[in-house]
């Protein structure tokens, strides 16, 4: 096993004087550090440096092609090859987090972030968690909307989560599945610059659900403004993210193509934001204290809650 | 030989002796001891052994006793009762809105081994039935909450109640989630410590939120 020693840059006088000592011995000349093992990553680079050289731009793509053929080495059906999947620190899961709920302008998710070390840690347990924070949320926003009724029993509605688990992780999976498909099929016909793999598409889908936790806690207002304009600007921050992750991948398509995927994805997004506020939580009642809506709108609320 | 002729051996003199095989140390191999002891002492091992693992959650020290001797009798006990008491007991258990039976059984069982798997697939050095073993163990607090809970609902079904269950869950929550990461928060990878803790405050949040929404008919 090669010791910390081995792996610091040599200076060139000492393999000139190793040379010199043994001359037939095999030598191994190693430019530059790109192959860092795993567990000394966090030791001898800062996470805050590698991020730098992105922002600047510099061209990184030789060392993902690097990083990209040492991964999955090991057979699919050992467990090895599914531990490649969780190589994953906790800054580094934090770190997407944070780039999935802060898009920067102009920058790639993917490209940012993920750096072909796609993992499945943050996908899995964002949508779990989701799936559980819906559930609780909505149970919560329910009781408290029909508190003070006299027919009101409360009920925990504990069905709801397997729909819950259901429809998450399905389109946490399936449209991933489909979005992958179809930029395979587009790449047979045009010649993409960027492509993706199934897997890094799963983790920016997984890591854009994120937004919807807090989103989810604070639906439990019973206020139906409150709950569009959440509706609208958590819409936005994930959208944003799968845009500008997508758009780079179908722009040298045809025009039309481009667009309507595009649209696509924000659809379905929004289909699914929309589909969980209506189906979990109850439309708040008229005669609750809200003095933001208006008649008007009151009466609309009631023929549409169930 | 004329002389031996007279040589007889008399028929009341007993020939005895002793064979006996050497058995040196006493052999670790406890298998064929354990064969004719009573019955009351096989269960009274085992029931020991669940019960200092009790202990052992109830006071969690570093102690490796629970890792070592793993066991999933415990768990079993917990899981059933727990399920048991979740149960309304009303005779229109279908629209119960609780969690039934069989999915309470399932959110322990297959959530204890996607927990497994996650921290074995982060780097985990802990055994797969060892870290089943723990995180089924640290349900105790919760059935103990599970069953004061019970007893105040047979109180009454006030605020008051509400507050008390309430605050006895949230205890017992903390303290469960505090005693797996205890037993288990050594045999992780110390970047990746709390990649492997969250899931399992997930997992007992979830069990403490149906011991709480629990609503006798």
């Amino acid at each position: 096993m090669a010791t910390a020693d081995d792996l610091k840059f040599q200076e060139f006088d000492d393999a000139a004087n190793l040379l010199a000592a043994n001359p037939d011995a095999t030598t191994i000349s190693i430019d530059e550090p790109v192959e860092i093992p795993k567990n000394q990553h966090s030791r001898l680079q800062e996470p805050g440096r590698e991020e730098d050289d992105e922002l600047l731009g510099t061209d990184d793509s030789d060392k993902t092609e690097l990083l990209a053929g040492q991964k999955k080495s090991a057979p699919f059906w050992t467990f090895d090859y599914y531990q490649t999947f969780f190589d994953v620190d906790t800054y580094q899961v934090l770190d997407r987090i944070k780039g999935s709920v802060f898009p920067v302008p102009g920058k790639n998710f993917v490209r940012l972030y993920i750096r072909s070390n796609p993992d499945l840690y943050g996908p899995f347990w964002i949508c779990a968690t989701l799936v559980f924070t819906i559930a609780v949320s909505g149970n919560l926003s329910n009781f408290f909307i029909h508190l003070g009724k006299p027919t009101y029993h409360y009920v925990p509605e504990f069905r709801k989560v397997s729909i819950a688990a259901t429809t998450i992780y399905a389109y946490a999976w399936l449209v991933p599945l489909a979005l992958w498909g179809f930029l395979m099929w587009r790449n047979s016909k045009v010649m993409n610059i960027v492509s993706y793999s199934f897997l890094e598409i799963v983790c920016v889908y997984g890591y854009s659900l994120f937004i919807y936790i807090p989103t989810a806690i604070l639906w439990i207002i019973p206020q139906k403004v409150v709950r569009w304009v959440l509706v609208v600007f958590s819409l936005c921050l994930s959208g944003s993210v799968l845009v500008m992750t997508f758009w780079p991948a179908v722009r040298d398509d045809n025009r039309r193509i481009a667009v309507a995927t595009v649209a696509t994805i924000l659809l379905l997004h929004a289909l699914l934001a929309v589909g969980c506020l209506a189906y979990f939580f109850d439309a708040p009642e008229l005669d609750f204290p809200a003095p933001i809506i208006p008649a008007h709108n009151g009466t609309t609320v009631i023929t549409k809650s169930h | 030989f004329p002389g031996l002729a007279d040589v007889s051996i008399s028929q009341d003199i007993p020939v005895e002796g002793e064979i006996t095989v050497p058995v040196g140390s006493h052999s670790p191999d406890e298998d064929y001891s354990t064969l004719d002891e009573p019955v009351k002492d096989t269960i009274m091992r085992d029931l020991k052994a669940v019960g200092k693992k009790f202990v052992h959650v109830m006071y969690p020290r570093k102690s490796s006793a629970l890792l070592r001797d793993w066991d999933l009798w415990g768990p079993l006990v917990l899981c059933v009762s727990l399920a048991l008491m979740l149960q309304g007991g009303s005779a229109d258990s279908k629209d119960d809105g609780g969690p039934q039976f069989a999915e309470v059984f399932v959110i322990i069982w297959f959530g204890a081994v996607v927990i497994t798997l996650n921290s074995k697939l982060l780097g985990g050095t802990i055994s797969f039935f060892q870290s089943l073993c723990v995180l089924g163990y640290c349900v105790l607090p919760l059935t103990v909450a599970m069953l004061v809970c019970r007893l105040v609902l047979l109180a009454g079904a006030g605020t008051v109640s509400f507050v008390i269950r309430l605050i006895v869950v949230g205890a017992m929550f903390g303290w469960s989630t505090l005693a797996s990461t205890a037993f288990l928060a050594d045999s992780q990878p110390p970047n990746r410590k709390a990649l492997v803790v969250y899931p399992i405050f997930l997992f007992y949040f979830v069990i403490s939120w149906m011991i709480l929404t629990f609503t006798p008919q």
